[in-house]
């Protein structure tokens, strides 16, 4: 197996890996399952107000808690997550939410690293071109002229 | 013998290397540039700021047990009047500094019909009306159990006031103490809008 292809295999292993990563990691965290699970499941996408950098989830502060039990209420009453979210980002501000909401500039944490990866990967593809050049060249016309003119030289008795 | 092999196109020797720095030159420095640019634009911001949400829009309406029993203090009952909403804890540094600040506002708006409300935050009932005996705080004072009014407000933390028109609308904000300046200017403020009788 020549390393070209060798190469080429990594990529590919590369490429799968990371998208059973992003499938197998989509898949969790979807909402259903018992009050606590949604609840713990909005309660972690929103950050707690009188800490640093913990999720309401996380948060063993008072607030947080009656912040729990606030959704708890709102999601039994038959809110949707999204309309909790809503409520609390319109009293604390988007500053609440652990992760933007995807639009605008907002978007550029999602884009930047898959531009980074293509980018990467392109600059990888061309370096590989670079070290592993095609094994026979055609000869450029000058080339050509020279070997030519030694061919000549040769068959011509000297 | 003729040699019969494809051609290939002439390029200048010196080209490559010279294209190869160029590219180098421009992978550095466009993302340098950009990084860069976010530092510039974002550095200035102070990352402890806190949002203002909820002001021009209308205050969440709140009827919270007074702190020494007895009745409720309603906003529905205090629409047509500017209400000052201050919300404190026994605990808090702040609140005792910024007291004497709402005390004098207090004593000078209220024949006006201004009205303080403070609410009690993450704080135990005995301790609150400790604070509030010993600062002879005399604006209603309420308790806020599970925390409710604060959450529908959005607080962060105490000290935090909010001035709210006589037609029920927040107009001002304030994260941490206030001072005497800040109050007059905001209550006379809501005091102009159209519903002020």
């Amino acid at each position: 197996m020549s390393g070209r292809v060798r190469l080429w295999l990594l990529l590919g292993a590369a490429v799968a890996v990371v998208v059973l990563a992003v499938t197998l990691a989509s898949g969790r965290g979807s909402d259903g399952g018992t009050l606590d699970d949604r609840v713990q499941d909005v309660a972690s996408g929103l950050r707690c107000p009188v800490c640093q950098n913990l999720s309401v989830a996380d948060s063993p502060s008072a607030l947080a808690r009656e912040m729990r039990s606030e959704i708890a209420s709102r999601l039994d009453a038959g809110d949707t997550p999204e309309e909790v979210r809503g409520f609390f980002v319109e009293r604390y501000g988007e500053w609440v939410l652990l992760a933007p909401t995807r639009e605008g500039l907002n978007l550029l944490p999602w884009l930047v690293p898959v531009a980074g990866l293509l980018l990467g990967v392109g600059v990888w593809a061309m370096l590989v071109r670079r070290r592993w050049p095609p094994e026979t060249e055609a000869p450029t016309s000058a080339e050509r002229r020279r070997i030519q003119a030694e061919l000549d030289a040769l068959e011509e008795p000297g | 013998m003729r040699l019969d092999a494809p051609e290939r196109p002439e390029t200048r020797e010196a080209d490559a290397p010279r294209r190869s720095r160029w590219r180098t030159v421009v992978l550095v420095s466009v993302p340098l540039a950009a990084f860069a640019l976010l530092l510039a634009t974002s550095l200035g911001r102070d990352p402890r700021a806190l949002p203002s949400e909820l002001v021009g829009e209308p205050a969440p309406v709140f009827a919270l047990p007074n702190l020494e029993g007895g009745g409720t203090v309603d906003m529905a009952d205090l629409r047509g009047r500017v209400v000052v909403v201050n919300f404190w804890a026994s605990w808090c540094q702040e609140c005792r500094d910024e007291h004497p600040a709402l005390d004098a506002a207090w004593d000078r708006y209220r024949e006006r019909g201004v009205v303080v409300v403070g609410v009690l935050f993450e704080d135990t009932v005995e301790d609150g009306l400790a604070f509030a005996d010993e600062l002879a705080t005399d604006w209603p004072l309420v308790d806020d159990p599970g925390s409710r009014t604060a959450i529908a407000y959005g607080v962060f933390g105490v000290p935090e006031t909010f001035v709210i028109s006589p037609d029920g609308i927040v107009t001002a904000k304030r994260v941490g103490p206030v001072d005497y300046t800040w109050l007059t200017t905001e209550i006379e403020d809501a005091l102009r809008t159209p519903e002020a009788a």
